[in-house]
Protein backbone atom coordinates (compact mmCIF):
# COMPACT_ATOMS: atom_id res chain seq x y z
CA UNK A 1 0.00 0.00 0.00
CA UNK A 2 1.61 3.47 -0.93
CA UNK A 3 2.36 5.74 2.00
CA UNK A 4 0.11 8.93 1.98
CA UNK A 5 2.23 11.85 2.54
CA UNK A 6 0.47 14.13 5.16
CA UNK A 7 1.08 18.04 4.28
CA UNK A 8 0.33 21.01 6.39
CA UNK A 9 -1.02 23.95 5.06
CA UNK A 10 -0.64 27.09 6.38
CA UNK A 11 -2.70 30.40 6.40
CA UNK A 12 0.41 33.25 7.17
CA UNK A 13 3.37 33.74 5.83
CA UNK A 14 6.91 35.32 7.36
CA UNK A 15 7.52 39.01 5.54
CA UNK A 16 9.87 39.41 2.35
CA UNK A 17 12.79 42.46 3.94
CA UNK A 18 14.64 43.78 1.08
CA UNK A 19 18.41 45.70 2.13
CA UNK A 20 19.91 47.43 -0.48
CA UNK A 21 18.25 50.06 -2.64
CA UNK A 22 20.34 49.79 -6.31
CA UNK A 23 20.57 52.90 -8.04
CA UNK A 24 16.88 52.48 -9.97
CA UNK A 25 15.86 52.15 -6.32
CA UNK A 26 17.90 55.74 -5.11
CA UNK A 27 20.42 53.83 -3.98
CA UNK A 28 23.97 52.79 -4.87
CA UNK A 29 24.17 49.49 -3.96
CA UNK A 30 24.84 46.55 -6.70
CA UNK A 31 21.94 44.27 -5.90
CA UNK A 32 19.15 44.09 -3.12
CA UNK A 33 19.36 40.97 -0.87
CA UNK A 34 15.48 39.62 0.15
CA UNK A 35 15.35 37.30 3.09
CA UNK A 36 11.68 35.57 4.19
CA UNK A 37 8.96 35.20 2.33
CA UNK A 38 8.54 31.76 3.43
CA UNK A 39 5.02 29.79 3.77
CA UNK A 40 6.45 27.08 5.04
CA UNK A 41 8.61 25.93 7.73
CA UNK A 42 12.24 25.60 6.97
CA UNK A 43 12.96 23.35 3.89
CA UNK A 44 9.61 21.63 3.87
CA UNK A 45 9.55 22.46 0.49
CA UNK A 46 6.35 20.76 -0.62
CA UNK A 47 4.54 22.13 2.22
CA UNK A 48 4.60 25.93 0.76
CA UNK A 49 7.41 28.35 -0.88
CA UNK A 50 10.60 29.20 0.53
CA UNK A 51 11.25 31.63 -2.23
CA UNK A 52 14.76 33.14 -0.40
CA UNK A 53 18.30 31.31 0.34
CA UNK A 54 19.15 32.22 3.55
CA UNK A 55 22.30 34.82 3.21
CA UNK A 56 25.80 34.63 4.91
CA UNK A 57 26.60 38.09 6.22
CA UNK A 58 30.42 38.51 6.55
CA UNK A 59 31.22 40.52 10.07
CA UNK A 60 33.62 43.49 9.69
CA UNK A 61 34.50 46.26 12.39
CA UNK A 62 35.17 49.96 11.91
CA UNK A 63 39.32 49.01 14.26
CA UNK A 64 41.03 45.78 14.25
CA UNK A 65 39.55 43.29 16.39
CA UNK A 66 40.22 43.08 19.71
CA UNK A 67 39.53 39.50 21.26
CA UNK A 68 39.25 37.35 17.91
CA UNK A 69 41.57 34.16 18.27
CA UNK A 70 44.96 33.17 16.35
CA UNK A 71 43.24 31.03 13.92
CA UNK A 72 40.08 33.49 12.98
CA UNK A 73 42.73 36.52 12.53
CA UNK A 74 45.08 34.39 10.21
CA UNK A 75 42.20 34.02 7.73
CA UNK A 76 42.36 37.80 7.35
CA UNK A 77 45.98 38.56 7.67
CA UNK A 78 46.94 42.49 7.04
CA UNK A 79 43.49 43.23 5.65
CA UNK A 80 41.79 43.40 9.84
CA UNK A 81 44.15 46.50 10.01
CA UNK A 82 42.11 48.62 7.69
CA UNK A 83 37.90 48.38 7.49
CA UNK A 84 38.39 49.20 3.94
CA UNK A 85 40.82 46.39 2.92
CA UNK A 86 38.92 43.86 4.94
CA UNK A 87 35.86 44.51 3.39
CA UNK A 88 37.10 44.36 -0.06
CA UNK A 89 38.90 41.52 0.84
CA UNK A 90 35.58 39.67 1.84
CA UNK A 91 33.80 40.74 -1.48
CA UNK A 92 36.34 40.02 -3.83
CA UNK A 93 38.11 37.11 -2.36
CA UNK A 94 35.65 35.51 -0.30
CA UNK A 95 32.61 36.54 -2.81
CA UNK A 96 30.78 38.33 -0.08
CA UNK A 97 27.04 39.19 -0.87
CA UNK A 98 26.70 41.32 2.28
CA UNK A 99 28.16 42.31 5.15
CA UNK A 100 27.73 43.33 8.53
CA UNK A 101 29.84 46.18 9.99
CA UNK A 102 29.89 46.55 13.79
CA UNK A 103 31.04 49.58 15.03
CA UNK A 104 33.02 48.63 17.97
CA UNK A 105 35.40 51.65 17.55
CA UNK A 106 32.61 54.36 18.74
CA UNK A 107 32.46 52.31 22.06
CA UNK A 108 34.23 54.17 24.60
CA UNK A 109 36.66 51.81 25.75
CA UNK A 110 37.19 51.00 22.31
CA UNK A 111 38.27 54.65 20.71
CA UNK A 112 35.53 56.47 21.53
CA UNK A 113 34.79 57.41 17.54
CA UNK A 114 32.72 60.34 17.01
CA UNK A 115 29.02 59.89 15.18
CA UNK A 116 31.09 62.34 12.70
CA UNK A 117 33.48 60.21 12.23
CA UNK A 118 31.36 56.88 12.13
CA UNK A 119 28.83 58.43 9.57
CA UNK A 120 32.04 59.57 7.46
CA UNK A 121 33.28 55.84 7.96
CA UNK A 122 30.05 54.83 6.61
CA UNK A 123 30.07 56.99 3.61
CA UNK A 124 33.54 56.20 2.89
CA UNK A 125 33.00 52.20 2.89
CA UNK A 126 29.29 52.71 0.94
CA UNK A 127 31.84 54.32 -1.63
CA UNK A 128 34.50 52.08 -1.53
CA UNK A 129 32.11 48.31 -1.83
CA UNK A 130 28.68 48.06 -3.48
CA UNK A 131 27.11 45.33 -1.81
CA UNK A 132 24.16 45.65 0.71
CA UNK A 133 25.19 46.79 4.66
CA UNK A 134 23.83 45.96 7.87
CA UNK A 135 25.23 48.49 10.52
CA UNK A 136 25.65 47.03 14.24
CA UNK A 137 25.91 49.03 17.65
CA UNK A 138 29.26 49.09 19.79
CA UNK A 139 27.26 48.08 22.93
CA UNK A 140 26.97 51.18 25.14
CA UNK A 141 23.56 52.45 24.58
CA UNK A 142 24.06 56.14 25.02
CA UNK A 143 26.96 56.20 22.81
CA UNK A 144 24.75 54.47 19.90
CA UNK A 145 21.97 56.47 20.20
CA UNK A 146 24.01 58.93 19.28
CA UNK A 147 26.46 57.14 16.44
CA UNK A 148 23.61 55.28 14.77
CA UNK A 149 21.25 58.13 14.04
CA UNK A 150 24.12 59.78 12.28
CA UNK A 151 25.17 56.63 10.57
CA UNK A 152 21.34 55.89 9.31
CA UNK A 153 21.54 59.44 7.64
CA UNK A 154 24.77 58.94 5.91
CA UNK A 155 23.29 55.99 4.23
CA UNK A 156 19.87 57.79 3.56
CA UNK A 157 18.23 55.75 0.55
CA UNK A 158 20.50 52.70 0.74
CA UNK A 159 18.18 50.69 2.72
CA UNK A 160 20.38 49.26 4.65
CA UNK A 161 19.65 46.83 7.79
CA UNK A 162 20.68 48.67 11.17
CA UNK A 163 20.23 47.70 14.77
CA UNK A 164 19.97 46.47 17.68
CA UNK A 165 16.38 48.20 19.06
CA UNK A 166 15.94 46.68 22.58
CA UNK A 167 12.68 46.84 24.27
CA UNK A 168 14.35 49.68 26.97
CA UNK A 169 15.75 51.07 23.98
CA UNK A 170 14.40 51.39 20.41
CA UNK A 171 12.47 54.84 19.72
CA UNK A 172 15.91 57.13 18.95
CA UNK A 173 16.99 53.92 16.71
CA UNK A 174 13.27 53.33 15.04
CA UNK A 175 12.76 57.01 14.45
CA UNK A 176 16.24 57.27 12.62
CA UNK A 177 15.54 54.32 10.40
CA UNK A 178 12.35 54.93 9.77
CA UNK A 179 13.53 59.10 8.61
CA UNK A 180 16.55 57.57 6.70
CA UNK A 181 14.41 54.37 4.79
CA UNK A 182 16.42 51.72 6.21
CA UNK A 183 15.39 48.18 8.23
CA UNK A 184 15.67 47.52 12.03
CA UNK A 185 17.28 44.52 13.82
CA UNK A 186 15.26 44.09 16.65
CA UNK A 187 16.80 42.27 19.77
CA UNK A 188 15.37 40.34 22.32
CA UNK A 189 17.27 38.07 25.06
CA UNK A 190 16.38 34.63 24.00
CA UNK A 191 12.93 35.49 24.63
CA UNK A 192 9.83 35.11 22.41
CA UNK A 193 7.29 37.56 24.46
CA UNK A 194 9.77 40.19 24.46
CA UNK A 195 10.48 39.52 21.19
CA UNK A 196 6.70 40.01 20.32
CA UNK A 197 6.04 42.81 22.54
CA UNK A 198 9.59 44.71 20.65
CA UNK A 199 7.98 44.33 17.46
CA UNK A 200 4.71 45.82 18.40
CA UNK A 201 6.37 48.87 19.97
CA UNK A 202 8.53 49.18 16.74
CA UNK A 203 5.59 49.10 14.78
CA UNK A 204 3.41 52.09 17.26
CA UNK A 205 6.15 54.04 16.32
CA UNK A 206 5.08 53.76 12.43
CA UNK A 207 7.85 51.69 11.44
CA UNK A 208 5.72 48.73 9.73
CA UNK A 209 6.51 45.42 10.64
CA UNK A 210 7.68 44.70 7.06
CA UNK A 211 10.89 46.38 7.77
CA UNK A 212 11.90 44.68 11.14
CA UNK A 213 14.39 41.43 11.26
CA UNK A 214 13.97 39.58 14.75
CA UNK A 215 18.01 38.80 16.41
CA UNK A 216 16.24 36.75 18.78
CA UNK A 217 19.74 36.17 20.61
CA UNK A 218 21.57 32.59 20.03
CA UNK A 219 24.00 30.86 21.70
CA UNK A 220 26.16 28.71 19.90
CA UNK A 221 26.86 24.93 20.09
CA UNK A 222 26.55 23.65 23.37
CA UNK A 223 26.11 27.27 24.92
CA UNK A 224 22.10 27.17 24.53
CA UNK A 225 21.84 26.44 21.11
CA UNK A 226 18.74 25.08 21.44
CA UNK A 227 17.10 27.27 23.30
CA UNK A 228 17.40 29.99 20.70
CA UNK A 229 16.30 26.80 18.52
CA UNK A 230 13.03 25.99 19.87
CA UNK A 231 12.40 29.97 20.03
CA UNK A 232 12.59 30.39 16.64
CA UNK A 233 10.54 27.70 15.89
CA UNK A 234 7.64 28.74 17.97
CA UNK A 235 7.73 32.05 16.66
CA UNK A 236 7.41 31.00 13.10
CA UNK A 237 5.08 28.66 13.89
CA UNK A 238 3.11 31.47 14.90
CA UNK A 239 3.95 33.27 11.96
CA UNK A 240 2.71 30.55 9.66
CA UNK A 241 -0.25 30.60 11.42
CA UNK A 242 -0.99 34.25 11.06
CA UNK A 243 0.48 36.46 13.84
CA UNK A 244 2.03 39.11 11.99
CA UNK A 245 3.80 40.39 15.19
CA UNK A 246 6.17 37.42 15.15
CA UNK A 247 6.39 37.22 11.53
CA UNK A 248 9.55 38.72 10.68
CA UNK A 249 13.06 36.87 9.55
CA UNK A 250 15.97 36.37 11.82
CA UNK A 251 19.08 37.57 11.92
CA UNK A 252 21.77 35.44 13.82
CA UNK A 253 25.45 35.89 14.96
CA UNK A 254 26.66 33.05 14.70
CA UNK A 255 30.55 34.18 14.19
CA UNK A 256 30.24 36.07 17.61
CA UNK A 257 28.78 33.81 19.26
CA UNK A 258 30.47 30.30 18.28
CA UNK A 259 33.94 31.64 18.20
CA UNK A 260 33.31 32.72 22.04
CA UNK A 261 32.97 29.02 22.56
CA UNK A 262 36.13 27.37 24.29
CA UNK A 263 36.28 24.81 22.01
CA UNK A 264 36.41 26.90 19.21
CA UNK A 265 39.54 28.87 20.42
CA UNK A 266 41.72 26.70 22.63
CA UNK A 267 44.81 25.73 21.52
CA UNK A 268 45.74 22.10 20.82
CA UNK A 269 48.74 22.41 22.91
CA UNK A 270 46.33 22.87 25.80
CA UNK A 271 43.53 20.57 24.95
CA UNK A 272 45.70 17.32 22.89
CA UNK A 273 42.75 15.51 22.67
CA UNK A 274 40.59 18.03 20.57
CA UNK A 275 42.61 17.94 17.82
CA UNK A 276 43.98 21.18 16.31
CA UNK A 277 42.16 24.34 16.61
CA UNK A 278 43.20 25.31 12.88
CA UNK A 279 40.01 23.35 12.27
CA UNK A 280 38.05 22.77 15.06
CA UNK A 281 36.70 26.58 15.19
CA UNK A 282 35.85 26.39 11.66
CA UNK A 283 33.81 23.25 12.19
CA UNK A 284 32.03 24.80 15.81
CA UNK A 285 30.67 27.94 13.72
CA UNK A 286 29.64 25.75 10.52
CA UNK A 287 27.64 23.50 12.69
CA UNK A 288 26.04 26.31 14.86
CA UNK A 289 25.26 28.03 11.35
CA UNK A 290 23.80 24.75 10.14
CA UNK A 291 21.55 24.12 12.87
CA UNK A 292 20.28 27.96 13.09
CA UNK A 293 19.37 27.31 9.37
CA UNK A 294 16.81 24.31 10.09
CA UNK A 295 15.20 26.67 12.89
CA UNK A 296 14.58 29.49 10.30
CA UNK A 297 17.76 31.96 10.05
CA UNK A 298 17.38 34.50 7.70
CA UNK A 299 20.95 36.01 8.39
CA UNK A 300 23.74 34.35 9.24
CA UNK A 301 26.73 36.59 10.56
CA UNK A 302 29.89 34.85 10.35
CA UNK A 303 33.10 35.45 10.77
CA UNK A 304 35.90 32.41 9.74
CA UNK A 305 35.74 32.85 5.47
CA UNK A 306 36.03 28.64 5.34
CA UNK A 307 33.37 28.21 7.88
CA UNK A 308 30.99 30.79 5.43
CA UNK A 309 32.26 28.48 2.08
CA UNK A 310 30.94 25.71 4.15
CA UNK A 311 27.80 27.01 5.19
CA UNK A 312 27.22 28.56 1.42
CA UNK A 313 27.85 25.23 0.37
CA UNK A 314 24.99 23.43 2.59
CA UNK A 315 22.17 26.28 1.63
CA UNK A 316 23.34 25.44 -2.21
CA UNK A 317 22.61 21.84 -1.93
CA UNK A 318 19.23 22.84 0.66
CA UNK A 319 17.56 25.45 -2.14
CA UNK A 320 18.85 22.26 -4.96
CA UNK A 321 15.76 20.26 -3.40
CA UNK A 322 13.45 23.16 -3.83
CA UNK A 323 13.61 23.52 -7.67
CA UNK B 1 -11.08 32.53 17.24
CA UNK B 2 -13.52 33.24 14.32
CA UNK B 3 -15.62 36.28 15.12
CA UNK B 4 -19.21 37.21 12.94
CA UNK B 5 -20.40 40.30 14.08
CA UNK B 6 -24.12 40.49 14.70
CA UNK B 7 -25.15 44.14 14.78
CA UNK B 8 -26.20 44.09 10.84
CA UNK B 9 -29.78 42.74 11.75
CA UNK B 10 -33.66 44.24 10.91
CA UNK B 11 -34.30 43.36 14.33
CA UNK B 12 -32.44 46.33 15.47
CA UNK B 13 -34.52 49.65 15.33
CA UNK B 14 -31.77 51.75 13.37
CA UNK B 15 -30.81 49.27 10.87
CA UNK B 16 -34.52 47.95 10.20
CA UNK B 17 -35.30 51.44 9.27
CA UNK B 18 -32.61 51.87 7.27
CA UNK B 19 -33.34 49.02 5.51
CA UNK B 20 -36.88 50.24 4.88
CA UNK B 21 -35.14 53.80 3.80
CA UNK B 22 -32.26 51.92 2.04
CA UNK B 23 -29.87 54.25 3.84
CA UNK B 24 -26.45 52.63 2.88
CA UNK B 25 -24.81 55.14 5.30
CA UNK B 26 -26.43 53.59 8.53
CA UNK B 27 -25.14 49.88 7.22
CA UNK B 28 -22.06 50.68 6.11
CA UNK B 29 -20.80 52.90 9.74
CA UNK B 30 -22.47 49.96 11.20
CA UNK B 31 -20.08 47.67 9.13
CA UNK B 32 -17.19 49.42 9.51
CA UNK B 33 -17.10 49.65 13.23
CA UNK B 34 -17.68 46.12 13.74
CA UNK B 35 -14.58 45.22 11.72
CA UNK B 36 -12.76 47.61 13.02
CA UNK B 37 -13.69 46.51 16.63
CA UNK B 38 -12.35 42.91 15.30
CA UNK B 39 -15.38 41.07 13.37
CA UNK B 40 -13.86 38.45 11.21
CA UNK B 41 -16.99 38.45 9.18
CA UNK B 42 -20.30 39.87 9.49
CA UNK B 43 -23.94 38.97 9.91
CA UNK B 44 -26.72 39.80 7.04
CA UNK B 45 -30.44 39.51 8.68
CA UNK B 46 -32.95 41.77 6.96
CA UNK B 47 -35.13 41.31 10.14
CA UNK B 48 -38.46 39.93 10.79
CA UNK B 49 -40.25 43.39 9.19
CA UNK B 50 -38.82 43.01 6.07
CA UNK B 51 -41.60 42.91 3.33
CA UNK B 52 -39.18 42.12 0.53
CA UNK B 53 -36.34 39.89 1.95
CA UNK B 54 -35.21 38.54 -1.26
CA UNK B 55 -34.61 41.78 -2.49
CA UNK B 56 -33.69 43.65 0.69
CA UNK B 57 -30.68 41.14 1.48
CA UNK B 58 -29.31 41.60 -1.75
CA UNK B 59 -29.71 45.53 -1.34
CA UNK B 60 -27.68 45.00 2.33
CA UNK B 61 -24.62 42.61 0.72
CA UNK B 62 -24.16 45.02 -2.14
CA UNK B 63 -24.17 47.52 0.48
CA UNK B 64 -21.76 46.17 2.74
CA UNK B 65 -19.28 44.94 0.25
CA UNK B 66 -19.01 48.81 -1.25
CA UNK B 67 -16.87 49.15 2.02
CA UNK B 68 -15.72 46.22 3.22
CA UNK B 69 -14.45 43.03 1.56
CA UNK B 70 -15.13 40.54 4.94
CA UNK B 71 -17.12 37.72 4.24
CA UNK B 72 -20.77 37.85 4.90
CA UNK B 73 -22.97 35.59 6.78
CA UNK B 74 -26.24 35.53 5.03
CA UNK B 75 -28.77 35.20 7.89
CA UNK B 76 -32.39 33.32 7.25
CA UNK B 77 -34.78 30.54 7.96
CA UNK B 78 -35.74 30.95 4.75
CA UNK B 79 -33.31 29.20 2.07
CA UNK B 80 -34.96 31.32 -1.04
CA UNK B 81 -33.92 34.13 0.79
CA UNK B 82 -30.20 32.50 1.19
CA UNK B 83 -30.15 31.69 -2.63
CA UNK B 84 -30.82 35.53 -3.95
CA UNK B 85 -28.11 37.06 -1.25
CA UNK B 86 -25.89 34.41 -2.96
CA UNK B 87 -25.99 35.40 -6.09
CA UNK B 88 -24.68 38.76 -5.37
CA UNK B 89 -22.25 37.72 -3.01
CA UNK B 90 -18.04 38.56 -3.96
CA UNK B 91 -16.37 36.84 -1.29
CA UNK B 92 -16.95 33.49 -0.03
CA UNK B 93 -20.13 33.16 1.83
CA UNK B 94 -21.41 31.77 5.08
CA UNK B 95 -24.64 30.44 4.94
CA UNK B 96 -27.05 30.35 8.38
CA UNK B 97 -28.17 28.42 8.70
CA UNK B 98 -29.65 25.26 8.39
CA UNK B 99 -31.02 22.84 10.14
CA UNK B 100 -31.09 19.24 11.01
CA UNK B 101 -34.67 18.89 8.93
CA UNK B 102 -33.84 16.60 5.92
CA UNK B 103 -35.48 19.35 2.89
CA UNK B 104 -34.03 22.16 4.45
CA UNK B 105 -30.46 20.15 4.36
CA UNK B 106 -30.90 19.13 1.15
CA UNK B 107 -31.37 22.59 0.03
CA UNK B 108 -28.51 24.62 1.83
CA UNK B 109 -26.22 21.47 1.82
CA UNK B 110 -26.38 21.90 -2.33
CA UNK B 111 -26.20 25.69 -2.21
CA UNK B 112 -23.12 25.68 0.11
CA UNK B 113 -21.46 23.27 -2.13
CA UNK B 114 -22.36 25.63 -5.26
CA UNK B 115 -21.32 28.26 -3.74
CA UNK B 116 -18.22 26.97 -2.14
CA UNK B 117 -19.79 28.69 1.23
CA UNK B 118 -18.98 27.86 4.89
CA UNK B 119 -22.50 26.43 6.52
CA UNK B 120 -23.52 27.32 9.52
CA UNK B 121 -26.21 24.23 11.72
CA UNK B 122 -27.73 24.48 14.05
CA UNK B 123 -29.34 21.42 16.04
CA UNK B 124 -32.68 21.87 15.97
CA UNK B 125 -35.58 19.93 13.98
CA UNK B 126 -38.68 20.88 13.32
CA UNK B 127 -40.13 18.77 16.37
CA UNK B 128 -38.25 21.40 18.40
CA UNK B 129 -35.71 22.78 20.07
CA UNK B 130 -33.05 19.76 21.61
CA UNK B 131 -33.61 19.39 26.03
CA UNK B 132 -30.56 17.66 26.17
CA UNK B 133 -26.99 16.87 25.16
CA UNK B 134 -27.70 13.46 23.29
CA UNK B 135 -30.47 15.20 21.39
CA UNK B 136 -28.08 17.90 20.23
CA UNK B 137 -25.94 14.87 19.20
CA UNK B 138 -28.03 13.46 17.62
CA UNK B 139 -28.77 16.13 15.55
CA UNK B 140 -25.56 17.00 15.06
CA UNK B 141 -24.82 13.64 13.26
CA UNK B 142 -27.57 14.36 11.01
CA UNK B 143 -25.76 17.54 9.39
CA UNK B 144 -22.45 15.63 9.19
CA UNK B 145 -23.60 12.26 7.45
CA UNK B 146 -25.83 14.76 5.54
CA UNK B 147 -22.54 16.64 4.52
CA UNK B 148 -20.60 13.84 4.18
CA UNK B 149 -22.79 12.02 1.81
CA UNK B 150 -22.94 14.72 -0.01
CA UNK B 151 -18.89 15.08 -0.40
CA UNK B 152 -19.41 18.60 1.33
CA UNK B 153 -16.00 19.33 3.29
CA UNK B 154 -17.07 18.67 7.34
CA UNK B 155 -14.48 21.29 7.86
CA UNK B 156 -16.30 23.89 6.34
CA UNK B 157 -19.08 22.99 8.86
CA UNK B 158 -19.80 24.96 11.85
CA UNK B 159 -22.39 23.39 14.09
CA UNK B 160 -24.22 25.12 16.84
CA UNK B 161 -25.56 23.81 19.54
CA UNK B 162 -28.42 26.12 20.42
CA UNK B 163 -27.63 28.14 23.19
CA UNK B 164 -30.60 29.20 25.45
CA UNK B 165 -31.04 32.25 27.94
CA UNK B 166 -30.01 31.46 31.30
CA UNK B 167 -32.61 32.47 33.16
CA UNK B 168 -35.23 30.24 30.99
CA UNK B 169 -33.00 27.00 30.53
CA UNK B 170 -29.96 27.31 33.27
CA UNK B 171 -30.28 23.45 33.62
CA UNK B 172 -29.20 23.16 30.00
CA UNK B 173 -26.07 25.20 30.66
CA UNK B 174 -23.97 22.33 31.18
CA UNK B 175 -25.21 20.60 28.57
CA UNK B 176 -24.66 22.93 25.78
CA UNK B 177 -21.38 23.08 26.87
CA UNK B 178 -20.60 19.70 26.43
CA UNK B 179 -21.62 19.57 23.38
CA UNK B 180 -19.43 22.04 21.86
CA UNK B 181 -16.51 19.47 22.98
CA UNK B 182 -18.60 16.46 21.95
CA UNK B 183 -19.10 18.09 18.42
CA UNK B 184 -15.64 17.52 17.79
CA UNK B 185 -15.68 14.05 17.41
CA UNK B 186 -18.34 13.34 15.26
CA UNK B 187 -16.67 12.66 12.52
CA UNK B 188 -12.72 13.16 11.51
CA UNK B 189 -11.71 15.63 10.21
CA UNK B 190 -13.55 17.62 12.98
CA UNK B 191 -16.89 19.71 11.64
CA UNK B 192 -16.40 23.70 13.71
CA UNK B 193 -18.43 24.84 16.36
CA UNK B 194 -19.80 28.09 17.01
CA UNK B 195 -22.31 30.06 19.35
CA UNK B 196 -24.59 32.41 18.58
CA UNK B 197 -24.13 34.33 22.07
CA UNK B 198 -26.47 37.25 22.67
CA UNK B 199 -28.87 34.47 23.46
CA UNK B 200 -27.56 32.83 26.61
CA UNK B 201 -28.50 36.78 28.37
CA UNK B 202 -31.46 37.26 26.45
CA UNK B 203 -33.50 38.70 29.25
CA UNK B 204 -31.44 39.22 32.15
CA UNK B 205 -30.09 42.03 33.53
CA UNK B 206 -26.68 41.94 33.48
CA UNK B 207 -26.15 40.77 29.60
CA UNK B 208 -22.40 42.02 29.24
CA UNK B 209 -21.03 39.89 31.80
CA UNK B 210 -23.32 37.02 31.01
CA UNK B 211 -21.83 37.17 27.40
CA UNK B 212 -18.65 37.03 27.98
CA UNK B 213 -18.83 34.20 31.13
CA UNK B 214 -20.53 32.31 28.93
CA UNK B 215 -18.00 32.91 25.71
CA UNK B 216 -14.82 32.83 28.34
CA UNK B 217 -16.34 28.45 29.66
CA UNK B 218 -17.48 27.41 25.61
CA UNK B 219 -13.52 29.06 24.45
CA UNK B 220 -12.27 26.55 27.17
CA UNK B 221 -14.78 23.69 25.62
CA UNK B 222 -12.93 24.22 22.30
CA UNK B 223 -15.46 26.79 20.34
CA UNK B 224 -14.30 28.13 17.47
CA UNK B 225 -16.59 30.92 16.17
CA UNK B 226 -19.10 32.88 17.29
CA UNK B 227 -21.67 35.24 16.62
CA UNK B 228 -21.68 38.19 19.10
CA UNK B 229 -21.35 41.96 19.68
CA UNK B 230 -17.56 42.43 18.74
CA UNK B 231 -18.36 46.73 19.94
CA UNK B 232 -18.63 44.67 23.53
CA UNK B 233 -14.85 45.54 23.88
CA UNK B 234 -14.79 43.64 27.52
CA UNK B 235 -16.45 40.54 25.10
CA UNK B 236 -14.04 40.93 22.67
CA UNK B 237 -10.89 41.29 25.55
CA UNK B 238 -12.28 37.99 27.08
CA UNK B 239 -12.23 36.15 24.17
CA UNK B 240 -8.45 36.69 22.96
CA UNK B 241 -7.28 36.22 26.70
CA UNK B 242 -9.11 32.80 26.95
CA UNK B 243 -7.38 31.68 23.82
CA UNK B 244 -4.35 33.39 25.39
CA UNK B 245 -4.68 31.13 28.75
CA UNK B 246 -5.04 28.34 25.54
CA UNK B 247 -1.92 28.87 24.14
CA UNK B 248 -2.89 29.71 20.65
CA UNK B 249 -1.43 32.95 21.14
CA UNK B 250 2.25 33.80 22.18
CA UNK B 251 1.70 36.08 25.10
CA UNK B 252 3.49 39.38 24.90
CA UNK B 253 2.69 42.73 27.45
CA UNK B 254 0.76 44.39 24.33
CA UNK B 255 -1.27 40.99 23.99
CA UNK B 256 -4.28 42.17 23.14
CA UNK B 257 -3.50 45.03 20.67
CA UNK B 258 -0.94 42.53 19.24
CA UNK B 259 -4.23 40.55 18.96
CA UNK B 260 -6.01 43.28 16.94
CA UNK B 261 -3.49 43.97 14.34
CA UNK B 262 -3.42 40.34 12.85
Amino acid sequence: MATEVMLEKYSGEVFTVSIGATKQEGGSRSHTIKIGGQKALPYLFPEGAIPNKPVIAYEIWDIPPVDWSAELSSAYGAALKDPFTWAEKCVRDFKAEILCVRLQGAHPEFGNRSAAEEANFIKALLKKIDVPLIITESGDDTKDNQVLPACCEAAKGERLLVGSAAQDNYKTLAAAVLADGHNIIAESPIDINIAKQLNILISDMSLPLERIVINPTIGALGYGLEYAYTIMERSRLAALAGDKTVSSPFICFVGQESWRAKEAKLAVSEMPAWGPEVERGVIWEAVTATALIQAGADILVMRHPKAAAQVGKYIDNLMVRGK
Amino acid sequence: MFIIGELINGMYQNIGRAIKEHDKAVIQKCALQQVQAGADALDVNCGPASREPLSDIQWLVETIQEVTDKPLALDSSKPKVIESGLKVIKNRPIINSTTADPEKLEILVALAKQYKARLIGITISSKGIPQNKDQRLELAAVIVATCVDNDFNVEDLYLDPIVLPVNVAQAQMKDILESIREFKIISQPSPKTIVGLSNVSQGSCVRSLINRTFLTMAVAYGLDAAILDPADKELMDAAITSELILNKQIYCDSYLEAYRKK
